[in-house]
């Protein structure tokens, strides 16, 4: 049995490089990806905390399901929106997109 | 008959005609208001038989109810009101036939006839009103005509000041009014003037209340300390001086302290001051009238003069004296102005020492500025001999003899100037190429008939008058009152005409002195634009800068601080998304922080 610590840790270093992958990325592409990786330590958690509690309903999986669908969702919109700024303004780099400053 | 309250109408509608219509009516426009005129003279005479037949005082019915006490719109009917009715009405009906020869061409006729028929309209229901609150209404219509008609040609710098002064300075007088009625209400708890005889509450209360309703009287009478408007209100139309600044308008105040006159009675300290304000005022402006050059202020400073010498009657205890000579001196004063209208009119100047030899190019004219002169001056048997023969009396008999001389004194003065002003307009040898006529017959025939009541008013008596109150040394002072006029106009021609040397030269030099103190009118428009317009002007100007640098300054302040604190903080929308993914992870950080500390 691995124990709750490593579920945890795992999923905080997931978090955390999300972060730092969103914060540092330039390009709007790994930025999403890097959202990804933080819902997805999110879902690390949702699922190990479900069974550390020792819930029989399995509320916390389903949860993540749900996450899952929802990033799916989340993500199409997103690189529609991609696709819609690529198409104005030919560049996939996020310092390129400050059309709400001025 | 209940017509009293229709003679203030008739001007009204008058004025509300040439206001709204006058451009169109032309000429009409004076004809208007002198059938508005005509028909308050006819009603006010059927006013006077309808008081001989023994109507009175009627109320029309109650305007408000002030803790359980009714005040009415009362209409007052005695002998004072139906005299001053008179006055207005006779003198107004002549001052607009006047009028129309003298403002004739002018390019605001019908306006100028708008604000005469608008005066009349105030000044009778000024003298019909039966308390104090519709006497303060109309009192300050008055004062508004009276400030319309001084800046008239407001074109003229000095005219548009003439009036803003007369304004302002009345206004201080009507503010001291303003709180002596509503003194005299919260003690006594009444407006009405047939309350006034018998009035209970504390002493120093209603004397103060006297003496602040004085106030107002004062700015309206032009007395001393607040006289200085009245000289320079004669940038007005000459007929308008002779209506509102010598016959009519101007002897409200005395009318006022008549009408008062058993508050005034029942406390001597009020009536104290009335009779030293009006001695003062009778002295000043008589001896500053000797040395002035100008036609029209010689003529104000008597009127301010003959005011004092009305309310020196009053406060001397003669309430028939004082609106007696109200009334005479109305006709006088107004001939008298008339007069110098006229001369204006012909020679274009109002410097009597251009003038010189018109009694030859102007017969009525002249005849007439004669006639007004001797009832002045006190010439018997002219009116204003009989008047100021009773203002004498009254102050001999109820032995003021400080009063009695100064009043005396006066009349000397008064005779002195005036004679001074008719050798030196009307005989003479001329002085300057003018080529003077007579003017037109509207102007000349209210002359000649003011003439006749000049000559003659002073036989009606006062209407005032009880029986047997004329006892004592009337005689004797008449025959004094006599001398000091012939003395006055005699020293007069001797010096203006015979041109006698009467001082040696160098009692003359030690003179000067004083001749500059009169020249300057003993700096009084000096020492109140020291006292009072600076410091005003400065606590303006303070008060501009105050609010120009403080309040605005706050105001200012506020909106800069929000500015560039807005400026900063709009630092933070860079429209960077990275920025914004450091900001929303650094407040998670934060949001963590906080949780796990608790």
């Amino acid at each position: 049995m691995i124990p709750l610590g490593f579920y945890v840790a795992i999923s905080a270093f997931l978090f955390c490089l999300g972060i730092f992958g969103a914060m540092t990325r330039r390009n709007v592409i790994g930025v999403l990806i890097s959202i990804e990786l933080i819902l997805n330590a999110a879902n690390i958690n949702l699922v190990a905390f479900n069974k550390y509690l020792g819930d029989k309903t399995g509320l916390g999986e389903i949860f993540s399901l749900f996450v899952i669908a929802i990033a799916a969702a989340a993500s199409v919109v997103g690189l529609v929106l991609i696709i819609a700024i690529y198409r104005n303004s030919k560049s996939l780099f996020t310092e390129d997109f400050h059309l709400m400053k001025e | 008959m209940h017509i009293t309250h229709y003679i203030p109408l008739f001007p009204f509608v008058a004025f509300l005609i040439n206001i709204f219509w006058g451009r169109r009516l032309g000429i009409g426009s004076a004809y208007v208001a002198l059938a508005a005129c005509g028909a308050a003279f006819i009603f006010s005479v059927k006013t006077m038989l309808g008081l001989q037949a023994g109507d009175g005082s009627y109320n029309l019915g109650t305007w408000l109810v002030i803790n359980g006490r009714a005040l009415d719109f009362g209409i007052l009917v005695d002998p004072l009101t139906v005299m001053m009715l008179l006055i207005v009405t006779f003198i107004g009906l002549f001052i607009l036939i006047y009028s129309i020869g003298y403002m004739h061409g002018e390019d605001r006729f019908s306006r100028y006839f708008a604000y005469i028929s608008l005066f009349m309209a105030s000044m009778l229901g000024l003298v019909i009103s039966d308390n104090f609150v519709m006497l303060l209404i109309c009192w300050e219509g008055v004062g508004l005509c009276s400030y319309l008609l001084i800046s008239f040609w407001h074109e003229k710098a000095a005219a548009a000041r003439a009036g803003l002064k007369a304004f302002v300075t009345t206004r201080i007088g009507d503010t001291g009014f303003l709180i002596g009625i509503l003194l005299l209400f919260f003690t006594t708890g009444t407006f009405h003037f047939t309350d006034l005889p018998g009035l209970n509450g504390p002493e120093w209360l209603l004397t103060l209340s006297a003496i602040l309703i004085f106030t107002g009287a004062m700015g309206k009478s032009a007395q001393f300390p607040l006289h200085v408007w009245l000289p320079d209100a004669m940038e007005g139309p000459t007929a308008v001086s002779a209506l509102i600044h010598a016959a009519t308008m101007v002897a409200a105040g005395v009318y006022l302290v008549a009408r008062c006159f058993p508050l005034f009675a029942a406390h001597p300290m009020a009536l104290q001051t009335v009779a030293v304000i009006g001695a003062i005022s009778a002295l000043g402006a008589a001896s500053i009238a000797l040395v002035n050059n100008d036609i029209k202020r010689i003529l104000a400073y008597s009127t301010i003069s003959q005011l004092g010498l009305m309310m020196l009657g009053l406060g001397v205890g003669g309430l028939s004296a004082g609106t007696f000579h109200l009334m005479t001196h109305a006709f006088f004063k107004a001939l008298l102005f008339l007069c110098a209208g006229s001369v204006i009119h012909a020679v274009h100047t109002q410097d009597i020492w251009k003038m010189g030899g018109l009694m030859k190019k102007m017969k009525v004219t002249g005849m007439a500025f004669v006639i007004g002169t001797l009832a002045l001056a006190g010439v018997p048997p002219f009116a204003g001999f009989w008047s100021k023969d009773e203002i004498l009396v009254t102050a001999w008999n109820n032995h003021h003899p400080v009063l009695f001389a100064v009043a005396l004194l006066t009349s000397l003065l008064t005779a002195f100037y005036m004679g001074r002003l008719i050798f030196v307009v009307l005989f003479g040898e001329k002085r300057s190429d003018t080529h003077a006529h007579e003017s037109p017959a509207t102007m000349t025939v209210p002359l000649i008939v003011l003439s006749l009541f000049a000559a003659g008013a002073g036989f009606i008596g006062s209407p005032l008058k009880e029986a047997g109150e004329h006892a004592g040394p009337a005689l004797f002072i008449m025959g004094l009152s006599t001398l000091v006029s012939f003395a006055g106009l005699g020293t007069a021609y001797l010096i203006y005409i015979r041109r006698l040397e009467l001082l040696p030269a160098s009692v003359l030099t030690s003179l000067n002195g004083f001749r500059t103190l009169l020249i300057n009118k003993y700096y009084c428009d000096e020492i109140y634009n020291v006292v009072f317009v600076k410091p005003c002007l400065r606590l303006c100007q303070g008060s501009f800068e105050f609010d120009a640098k403080v309040v605005d300054g706050v105001v200012n302040g506020v909106g800069s601080f929000v500015q560039q604190c807005a400026c900063m903080l709009r630092k933070v929308q860079s429209g960077f998304v990275h920025n914004y993914l450091i900001l929303q992870a650094l407040g998670l950080l934060m949001i963590i922080v906080w949780l796990i500390k608790i």
